[in-house]
Protein backbone atom coordinates (compact mmCIF):
# COMPACT_ATOMS: atom_id res chain seq x y z
CA UNK A 1 0.00 0.00 0.00
CA UNK A 2 1.33 3.39 -0.91
CA UNK A 3 1.93 5.50 2.17
CA UNK A 4 0.10 8.37 0.47
CA UNK A 5 -3.21 6.48 0.57
CA UNK A 6 -3.05 5.68 4.30
CA UNK A 7 -5.65 7.06 6.66
CA UNK A 8 -5.62 8.33 10.22
CA UNK A 9 -8.23 8.84 12.94
CA UNK A 10 -8.36 12.51 13.78
CA UNK A 11 -10.60 15.43 14.74
CA UNK A 12 -12.25 17.43 11.99
CA UNK A 13 -12.65 21.03 13.18
CA UNK A 14 -15.35 23.58 12.35
CA UNK A 15 -13.20 25.15 9.60
CA UNK A 16 -12.44 21.79 7.95
CA UNK A 17 -8.88 21.49 9.30
CA UNK A 18 -7.71 18.19 10.81
CA UNK A 19 -6.39 18.01 14.39
CA UNK A 20 -4.68 15.08 16.11
CA UNK A 21 -5.10 16.27 19.70
CA UNK A 22 -8.15 17.62 21.50
CA UNK A 23 -6.76 20.24 23.87
CA UNK A 24 -8.77 22.74 25.85
CA UNK A 25 -6.13 25.46 26.02
CA UNK A 26 -6.00 28.15 28.72
CA UNK A 27 -4.02 30.85 26.99
CA UNK A 28 -2.65 33.94 28.76
CA UNK A 29 -2.62 37.10 26.67
CA UNK A 30 0.29 38.39 28.71
CA UNK A 31 2.90 37.36 31.29
CA UNK A 32 0.94 38.67 34.28
CA UNK A 33 -2.05 36.46 33.42
CA UNK A 34 -0.01 33.26 33.65
CA UNK A 35 -0.94 32.70 37.32
CA UNK A 36 -4.68 32.84 36.62
CA UNK A 37 -4.34 30.48 33.64
CA UNK A 38 -2.30 28.01 35.65
CA UNK A 39 -4.86 28.15 38.45
CA UNK A 40 -7.67 27.27 36.02
CA UNK A 41 -5.63 24.41 34.53
CA UNK A 42 -4.80 23.09 38.00
CA UNK A 43 -8.48 23.04 38.91
CA UNK A 44 -10.18 21.87 35.72
CA UNK A 45 -8.92 18.48 34.53
CA UNK A 46 -8.47 18.07 30.81
CA UNK A 47 -7.24 21.63 30.27
CA UNK A 48 -3.74 22.88 29.80
CA UNK A 49 -2.28 26.33 30.47
CA UNK A 50 0.31 27.80 28.11
CA UNK A 51 2.29 30.29 30.21
CA UNK A 52 4.81 32.54 28.44
CA UNK A 53 6.92 35.60 29.11
CA UNK A 54 5.48 38.42 26.99
CA UNK A 55 2.48 40.48 25.94
CA UNK A 56 2.94 43.85 27.63
CA UNK A 57 3.98 47.11 25.93
CA UNK A 58 4.90 45.45 22.67
CA UNK A 59 4.40 47.52 19.51
CA UNK A 60 4.72 47.48 15.73
CA UNK A 61 5.83 44.29 13.99
CA UNK A 62 6.68 42.70 17.35
CA UNK A 63 3.12 43.23 18.60
CA UNK A 64 1.73 41.89 15.31
CA UNK A 65 3.82 38.76 15.80
CA UNK A 66 2.57 38.42 19.38
CA UNK A 67 -1.05 38.51 18.23
CA UNK A 68 -0.34 36.19 15.29
CA UNK A 69 1.27 33.66 17.63
CA UNK A 70 -1.50 33.88 20.23
CA UNK A 71 -4.33 33.66 17.70
CA UNK A 72 -2.58 30.96 15.67
CA UNK A 73 -1.98 28.83 18.75
CA UNK A 74 -5.62 29.00 19.79
CA UNK A 75 -6.75 28.44 16.20
CA UNK A 76 -4.54 25.34 15.76
CA UNK A 77 -6.74 22.30 14.98
CA UNK A 78 -5.17 20.38 17.88
CA UNK A 79 -7.05 22.81 20.14
CA UNK A 80 -10.76 21.98 20.49
CA UNK A 81 -11.68 25.03 22.54
CA UNK A 82 -9.87 27.89 24.16
CA UNK A 83 -9.99 30.25 27.14
CA UNK A 84 -8.06 33.53 26.91
CA UNK A 85 -7.17 35.43 30.06
CA UNK A 86 -5.56 38.88 29.87
CA UNK A 87 -4.98 41.75 32.23
CA UNK A 88 -7.37 44.02 30.33
CA UNK A 89 -10.32 43.30 28.04
CA UNK A 90 -9.43 45.00 24.74
CA UNK A 91 -6.34 43.06 23.62
CA UNK A 92 -7.91 39.94 25.18
CA UNK A 93 -10.94 40.39 22.92
CA UNK A 94 -8.67 40.85 19.88
CA UNK A 95 -7.24 37.36 20.44
CA UNK A 96 -10.70 35.91 21.16
CA UNK A 97 -12.05 37.35 17.90
CA UNK A 98 -9.09 36.01 15.91
CA UNK A 99 -9.59 32.49 17.24
CA UNK A 100 -13.38 32.65 16.95
CA UNK A 101 -12.98 33.11 13.17
CA UNK A 102 -12.18 29.36 12.99
CA UNK A 103 -15.64 28.61 14.42
CA UNK A 104 -14.31 26.93 17.56
CA UNK A 105 -15.57 27.82 21.05
CA UNK A 106 -13.44 30.53 22.68
CA UNK A 107 -14.13 32.89 25.58
CA UNK A 108 -12.03 35.69 27.04
CA UNK A 109 -11.71 36.90 30.62
CA UNK A 110 -9.87 39.93 31.98
CA UNK A 111 -8.42 40.49 35.41
CA UNK A 112 -8.47 44.28 36.01
CA UNK A 113 -11.40 45.20 38.25
CA UNK A 114 -12.09 41.53 39.01
CA UNK A 115 -8.89 40.18 40.55
CA UNK A 116 -7.37 36.77 40.00
CA UNK A 117 -9.80 34.85 42.23
CA UNK A 118 -13.04 35.97 40.57
CA UNK A 119 -11.44 35.66 37.14
CA UNK A 120 -10.26 32.13 37.85
CA UNK A 121 -13.70 31.18 39.15
CA UNK A 122 -15.48 32.48 36.04
CA UNK A 123 -12.91 31.03 33.63
CA UNK A 124 -12.98 27.67 35.43
CA UNK A 125 -16.73 27.41 35.02
CA UNK A 126 -16.42 28.07 31.26
CA UNK A 127 -13.40 25.74 30.98
CA UNK A 128 -15.38 22.92 32.59
CA UNK A 129 -18.12 23.42 30.01
CA UNK A 130 -15.52 23.31 27.21
CA UNK A 131 -13.94 20.09 28.54
CA UNK A 132 -17.31 18.30 28.54
CA UNK A 133 -17.96 19.56 25.00
CA UNK A 134 -14.50 18.71 23.67
CA UNK A 135 -14.29 15.29 25.29
CA UNK A 136 -17.50 14.26 23.54
CA UNK A 137 -15.82 14.74 20.15
CA UNK A 138 -15.15 11.55 18.20
CA UNK A 139 -12.23 10.94 15.87
CA UNK A 140 -13.03 10.43 12.17
CA UNK A 141 -11.13 8.66 9.43
CA UNK A 142 -9.14 11.22 7.44
CA UNK A 143 -6.45 11.07 4.79
CA UNK A 144 -2.90 10.93 6.17
CA UNK A 145 -2.01 13.55 3.57
CA UNK A 146 -4.55 15.98 5.05
CA UNK A 147 -2.06 16.57 7.88
CA UNK A 148 0.21 19.58 8.28
CA UNK A 149 3.60 18.26 9.43
CA UNK A 150 6.44 20.63 10.33
CA UNK A 151 10.12 19.80 10.76
CA UNK A 152 13.08 21.27 12.58
CA UNK A 153 16.28 19.59 13.75
CA UNK A 154 18.06 20.18 17.04
CA UNK A 155 21.23 19.31 18.91
CA UNK A 156 22.32 18.18 15.49
CA UNK A 157 25.50 16.29 14.81
CA UNK A 158 26.97 14.64 11.75
CA UNK A 159 24.54 11.71 12.02
CA UNK A 160 21.66 14.16 11.54
CA UNK A 161 22.82 14.89 7.99
CA UNK A 162 23.51 11.21 7.33
CA UNK A 163 20.38 9.62 8.77
CA UNK A 164 17.61 11.47 10.63
CA UNK A 165 17.27 14.52 8.35
CA UNK A 166 17.28 12.37 5.18
CA UNK A 167 14.56 10.20 6.82
CA UNK A 168 12.37 13.30 7.29
CA UNK A 169 13.18 14.37 3.72
CA UNK A 170 12.04 10.98 2.50
CA UNK A 171 8.68 11.44 4.26
CA UNK A 172 8.25 14.83 2.61
CA UNK A 173 9.20 13.41 -0.80
CA UNK A 174 6.58 10.67 -0.39
CA UNK A 175 3.68 12.67 1.08
CA UNK A 176 3.91 16.31 -0.01
CA UNK A 177 3.14 15.56 -3.69
CA UNK A 178 -0.13 13.98 -2.44
CA UNK A 179 -1.38 16.91 -0.36
CA UNK A 180 0.62 17.11 2.86
CA UNK A 181 1.63 20.56 4.09
CA UNK A 182 5.29 20.68 5.17
CA UNK A 183 7.36 23.42 6.79
CA UNK A 184 11.03 24.04 7.47
CA UNK A 185 12.60 27.14 9.01
CA UNK A 186 15.81 28.05 10.88
CA UNK A 187 16.91 31.05 8.82
CA UNK A 188 20.34 31.43 10.43
CA UNK A 189 21.01 27.74 10.21
CA UNK A 190 20.79 27.66 6.42
CA UNK A 191 23.92 29.82 6.25
CA UNK A 192 26.38 27.99 4.05
CA UNK A 193 23.59 26.18 2.22
CA UNK A 194 21.49 29.23 1.33
CA UNK A 195 22.33 28.87 -2.36
CA UNK A 196 21.13 25.25 -2.30
CA UNK A 197 17.98 26.22 -0.40
CA UNK A 198 17.22 29.01 -2.88
CA UNK A 199 17.62 26.52 -5.72
CA UNK A 200 14.80 24.47 -4.20
CA UNK A 201 12.28 27.32 -4.49
CA UNK A 202 9.43 26.67 -6.90
CA UNK A 203 10.10 29.84 -8.95
CA UNK A 204 12.67 32.63 -9.30
CA UNK A 205 10.28 34.93 -7.42
CA UNK A 206 10.09 32.61 -4.40
CA UNK A 207 13.87 32.06 -4.54
CA UNK A 208 14.33 35.84 -4.38
CA UNK A 209 11.84 36.07 -1.51
CA UNK A 210 13.87 33.42 0.33
CA UNK A 211 17.18 35.20 -0.32
CA UNK A 212 15.69 38.53 0.83
CA UNK A 213 14.56 36.89 4.09
CA UNK A 214 17.90 35.15 4.63
CA UNK A 215 19.90 38.30 3.80
CA UNK A 216 17.76 40.47 6.08
CA UNK A 217 18.43 38.06 8.96
CA UNK A 218 22.17 38.21 8.28
CA UNK A 219 22.15 42.01 8.18
CA UNK A 220 19.61 42.94 10.85
CA UNK A 221 20.29 40.22 13.39
CA UNK A 222 23.68 38.56 12.91
CA UNK A 223 25.78 41.47 11.65
CA UNK A 224 24.02 44.00 13.88
CA UNK A 225 24.55 42.07 17.12
CA UNK A 226 27.46 39.71 16.74
CA UNK A 227 30.53 40.09 18.92
CA UNK A 228 32.45 37.14 17.47
CA UNK A 229 32.28 34.76 14.53
CA UNK A 230 29.37 33.03 16.32
CA UNK A 231 31.46 29.88 16.67
CA UNK A 232 30.34 29.70 20.31
CA UNK A 233 26.63 29.75 19.48
CA UNK A 234 26.11 28.40 15.99
CA UNK A 235 27.16 25.57 15.89
CA UNK A 236 26.16 24.99 19.53
CA UNK A 237 28.41 23.32 22.08
CA UNK A 238 26.29 20.19 21.64
CA UNK A 239 26.74 20.31 17.86
CA UNK A 240 30.51 20.60 18.29
CA UNK A 241 30.61 17.73 20.80
CA UNK A 242 28.78 15.70 18.16
CA UNK A 243 31.40 16.45 15.52
CA UNK A 244 29.92 19.40 13.61
CA UNK A 245 32.57 22.08 13.10
CA UNK A 246 31.16 24.96 11.04
CA UNK A 247 27.82 26.58 10.27
CA UNK A 248 28.22 25.53 6.64
CA UNK A 249 28.49 21.86 7.63
CA UNK A 250 25.52 22.17 9.98
CA UNK A 251 23.41 23.91 7.31
CA UNK A 252 24.09 21.24 4.70
CA UNK A 253 22.91 18.53 7.09
CA UNK A 254 19.89 20.61 8.09
CA UNK A 255 18.77 21.00 4.48
CA UNK A 256 18.70 17.20 4.02
CA UNK A 257 15.32 17.22 5.75
CA UNK A 258 13.50 18.83 2.81
CA UNK A 259 14.06 15.77 0.70
CA UNK A 260 15.33 15.54 -2.83
CA UNK A 261 12.31 15.96 -5.09
CA UNK A 262 10.09 18.74 -3.81
CA UNK A 263 10.30 22.52 -4.06
CA UNK A 264 9.09 24.99 -1.47
CA UNK A 265 6.20 27.06 -2.69
CA UNK A 266 6.31 30.10 -0.42
CA UNK A 267 8.27 31.94 2.25
CA UNK A 268 6.31 32.65 5.43
CA UNK A 269 6.90 35.31 8.06
CA UNK A 270 7.11 33.94 11.63
CA UNK A 271 3.83 32.21 12.64
CA UNK A 272 2.20 33.07 9.29
CA UNK A 273 -0.31 30.44 8.14
CA UNK A 274 0.46 28.95 4.73
CA UNK A 275 -2.02 30.16 2.10
CA UNK A 276 -0.89 28.66 -1.21
CA UNK A 277 -2.37 25.21 -0.71
CA UNK A 278 -0.61 21.90 -0.06
CA UNK A 279 3.16 21.85 -0.37
CA UNK A 280 6.39 22.66 1.40
CA UNK A 281 6.83 26.10 3.00
CA UNK A 282 9.88 27.87 4.36
CA UNK A 283 9.25 29.96 7.49
CA UNK A 284 11.56 32.69 8.76
CA UNK A 285 12.33 31.40 12.28
CA UNK A 286 15.00 31.27 14.90
CA UNK A 287 16.97 28.02 14.96
CA UNK A 288 16.21 27.62 18.68
CA UNK A 289 13.93 24.60 18.96
CA UNK A 290 11.23 25.95 21.27
CA UNK A 291 10.85 29.21 19.33
CA UNK A 292 10.71 27.45 15.98
CA UNK A 293 8.19 24.80 17.12
CA UNK A 294 5.99 27.45 18.76
CA UNK A 295 5.89 29.47 15.52
CA UNK A 296 5.13 26.41 13.38
CA UNK A 297 2.32 25.34 15.72
CA UNK A 298 0.93 28.90 15.56
CA UNK A 299 0.96 28.65 11.76
CA UNK A 300 -1.34 25.63 12.06
CA UNK A 301 0.98 22.62 11.90
CA UNK A 302 -0.39 19.70 13.94
CA UNK A 303 2.54 17.26 14.08
CA UNK A 304 6.24 17.97 14.23
CA UNK A 305 9.04 15.62 13.17
CA UNK A 306 12.28 16.49 14.91
CA UNK A 307 15.60 14.93 13.88
CA UNK A 308 18.18 15.03 16.66
CA UNK A 309 21.75 13.83 16.87
CA UNK A 310 22.98 14.57 20.38
CA UNK A 311 19.50 14.45 21.94
CA UNK A 312 17.39 17.62 22.06
CA UNK A 313 14.44 16.95 24.41
CA UNK A 314 12.02 19.61 23.06
CA UNK A 315 8.23 19.31 23.14
CA UNK A 316 5.29 21.63 22.55
CA UNK A 317 2.06 22.02 24.53
CA UNK A 318 -0.31 21.65 21.58
CA UNK A 319 1.69 19.99 18.76
CA UNK A 320 3.14 16.49 19.29
CA UNK A 321 6.89 16.48 18.57
CA UNK A 322 8.28 13.17 17.27
CA UNK A 323 12.01 12.62 17.80
CA UNK A 324 14.06 10.84 15.19
CA UNK A 325 17.69 9.97 15.80
CA UNK A 326 20.38 8.26 13.77
CA UNK A 327 23.03 8.42 16.48
CA UNK A 328 23.33 4.97 18.14
CA UNK A 329 24.94 6.45 21.25
CA UNK A 330 22.07 8.91 21.76
CA UNK A 331 19.48 6.20 21.07
CA UNK A 332 21.15 4.08 23.77
CA UNK A 333 21.83 6.78 26.38
CA UNK A 334 18.64 8.82 25.92
CA UNK A 335 16.22 6.12 24.79
CA UNK A 336 13.26 7.66 26.65
CA UNK A 337 13.38 10.69 24.33
CA UNK A 338 13.66 8.97 20.97
CA UNK A 339 10.49 7.90 19.14
CA UNK A 340 12.08 6.59 15.94
CA UNK A 341 15.54 5.01 15.83
CA UNK A 342 17.08 5.33 12.37
CA UNK A 343 20.66 4.55 13.43
CA UNK A 344 20.46 1.48 11.21
CA UNK A 345 21.16 3.83 8.31
CA UNK A 346 24.74 4.46 9.39
CA UNK A 347 25.32 0.74 9.90
CA UNK A 348 23.85 0.12 6.43
CA UNK A 349 21.19 -2.10 8.02
CA UNK A 350 18.42 0.34 7.05
CA UNK A 351 17.89 2.41 3.92
CA UNK A 352 16.73 6.04 3.94
CA UNK A 353 13.60 4.79 2.18
CA UNK A 354 12.97 2.26 4.97
CA UNK A 355 13.62 4.92 7.60
CA UNK A 356 11.08 7.20 5.88
CA UNK A 357 8.49 4.41 6.02
CA UNK A 358 9.21 3.84 9.73
CA UNK A 359 8.73 7.54 10.34
CA UNK A 360 5.45 7.54 8.41
CA UNK A 361 4.27 4.68 10.66
CA UNK A 362 5.15 6.79 13.69
CA UNK A 363 3.31 9.80 12.24
CA UNK A 364 0.20 7.66 11.69
CA UNK A 365 0.34 6.29 15.26
CA UNK A 366 0.86 9.79 16.66
CA UNK A 367 -2.00 11.16 14.58
CA UNK A 368 -4.24 8.37 15.86
CA UNK A 369 -3.54 9.43 19.42
CA UNK A 370 -0.41 7.62 20.58
CA UNK A 371 1.55 10.03 22.76
CA UNK A 372 5.10 10.95 21.76
CA UNK A 373 8.07 10.64 24.10
CA UNK A 374 8.05 14.42 24.63
CA UNK A 375 4.34 14.38 25.52
CA UNK A 376 4.73 11.54 28.02
CA UNK A 377 7.78 13.21 29.55
CA UNK A 378 5.86 16.46 29.99
CA UNK A 379 7.80 18.64 27.55
CA UNK A 380 5.53 21.59 26.85
CA UNK A 381 7.93 24.34 25.80
CA UNK A 382 5.95 27.36 24.61
CA UNK A 383 8.32 30.15 23.69
CA UNK A 384 7.25 33.32 21.93
CA UNK A 385 9.62 34.92 19.44
CA UNK A 386 10.30 38.55 20.32
CA UNK A 387 11.66 40.87 17.65
CA UNK A 388 12.91 43.72 19.88
CA UNK A 389 12.56 45.30 23.33
CA UNK A 390 9.13 46.40 24.52
CA UNK A 391 8.27 50.08 24.85
CA UNK B 1 29.86 -6.80 11.71
CA UNK B 2 32.35 -7.25 8.84
CA UNK B 3 30.20 -5.22 6.51
CA UNK B 4 29.56 -2.39 8.97
CA UNK B 5 31.24 0.83 7.81
CA UNK B 6 33.53 2.73 10.17
CA UNK B 7 33.45 5.92 8.14
CA UNK B 8 30.77 7.38 5.88
CA UNK B 9 31.46 9.88 3.10
CA UNK B 10 28.54 11.77 1.56
CA UNK B 11 29.94 12.57 -1.87
CA UNK B 12 32.85 11.36 -3.99
CA UNK B 13 34.27 14.90 -4.08
CA UNK B 14 34.52 15.08 -0.26
CA UNK B 15 37.93 15.30 1.40
CA UNK B 16 36.56 14.34 4.84
CA UNK B 17 34.41 11.48 6.14
CA UNK B 18 32.46 10.88 9.38
CA UNK B 19 33.26 8.18 11.94
CA UNK B 20 30.03 6.25 12.55
CA UNK B 21 31.11 3.71 15.18
CA UNK B 22 31.98 4.25 18.82
CA UNK B 23 35.43 3.73 20.36
CA UNK B 24 37.37 3.78 17.11
CA UNK B 25 41.09 3.89 17.98
CA UNK B 26 44.22 5.06 16.18
CA UNK B 27 45.58 2.41 13.86
CA UNK B 28 42.21 1.10 12.73
CA UNK B 29 41.92 0.15 9.08
CA UNK B 30 38.57 1.80 8.43
CA UNK B 31 35.99 0.48 6.00
CA UNK B 32 34.81 3.68 4.32
CA UNK B 33 31.59 3.90 2.31
CA UNK B 34 30.48 6.70 0.00
CA UNK B 35 26.73 6.97 0.61
CA UNK B 36 26.15 8.58 -2.80
CA UNK B 37 27.00 5.39 -4.71
CA UNK B 38 27.71 2.80 -1.97
CA UNK B 39 31.33 2.46 -3.15
CA UNK B 40 33.91 1.30 -0.59
CA UNK B 41 37.54 2.01 0.19
CA UNK B 42 39.94 1.64 3.12
CA UNK B 43 41.69 4.37 5.10
CA UNK B 44 44.00 4.09 8.12
CA UNK B 45 42.99 6.11 11.16
CA UNK B 46 45.93 7.99 12.72
CA UNK B 47 44.25 9.26 15.90
CA UNK B 48 41.42 8.17 18.21
CA UNK B 49 38.32 9.91 16.79
CA UNK B 50 34.88 9.88 18.50
CA UNK B 51 31.72 8.82 16.73
CA UNK B 52 30.30 11.64 14.60
CA UNK B 53 33.64 13.39 14.15
CA UNK B 54 35.46 13.90 10.87
CA UNK B 55 38.63 12.35 9.44
CA UNK B 56 40.72 13.78 6.58
CA UNK B 57 40.75 11.58 3.48
CA UNK B 58 43.92 13.27 2.19
CA UNK B 59 46.56 15.69 3.44
CA UNK B 60 45.10 19.19 3.79
CA UNK B 61 47.12 22.42 3.91
CA UNK B 62 46.13 25.69 5.65
CA UNK B 63 43.88 27.75 3.38
CA UNK B 64 42.47 24.72 1.57
CA UNK B 65 38.70 24.25 1.42
CA UNK B 66 37.17 21.31 3.24
CA UNK B 67 34.53 19.59 1.13
CA UNK B 68 31.61 17.60 2.58
CA UNK B 69 28.28 16.85 0.81
CA UNK B 70 30.29 17.94 -2.25
CA UNK B 71 30.14 21.48 -0.79
CA UNK B 72 32.42 24.02 0.91
CA UNK B 73 32.18 23.67 4.70
CA UNK B 74 35.07 26.01 5.62
CA UNK B 75 38.83 26.48 5.43
CA UNK B 76 41.73 24.57 6.91
CA UNK B 77 43.57 26.67 9.55
CA UNK B 78 46.19 24.10 10.64
CA UNK B 79 47.75 21.36 8.53
CA UNK B 80 46.02 17.98 8.69
CA UNK B 81 47.34 14.67 7.41
CA UNK B 82 45.26 11.92 5.87
CA UNK B 83 43.65 9.83 8.62
CA UNK B 84 43.71 12.62 11.22
CA UNK B 85 40.85 14.26 13.13
CA UNK B 86 39.30 17.33 11.47
CA UNK B 87 37.44 19.65 13.85
CA UNK B 88 37.44 23.11 15.46
CA UNK B 89 41.24 22.99 15.98
CA UNK B 90 42.01 22.91 12.26
CA UNK B 91 38.79 23.91 10.42
CA UNK B 92 36.98 27.28 10.54
CA UNK B 93 33.89 28.75 8.94
CA UNK B 94 34.29 31.18 6.02
CA UNK B 95 31.07 32.90 7.12
CA UNK B 96 30.28 35.47 9.78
Amino acid sequence: MSSATRTIWAYRRENGRIGVRNHVAILPLDDISNAACEAVAAHIQGTSALPHAYGRLQFGADLDLHFRTMIGTGANPNVAACIIIGIEPLWTQRVVDGIAATGKPVTGFSIEGNGDIATVAAASRKAKEFVHWASAKVREECALTSLWVAAKCGESDTTTGLASCPAVGNVYDKLIPHGLYGCFGETSELTGAEHLAAARAVSPEIAQKFMNTWSAYQKDVIEAHKTSDLSDSQPTKGNIAGGLTTIEEKALGNLEKIGKKISFIDVLTPAEAPARGPGLYFMDTSSAAAECCTLQAAAGYVIHVFPTGQGNVIGNPIMPVLKVSGNPRTVRLMSEHIDVDVSGIIRREMTVDGAGDALIDAIVHTANGRLTAAEVLGHREFVMTKLYRSA
Amino acid sequence: MDNTPHLLVHDRRDNVGVVVVENLAAGASMLCVVTEDNSEFRCNLKQDVPIGHKVALRDLKPGETVIKYGQDIGRVVAAVRKGEHVHVHNLKTKRW
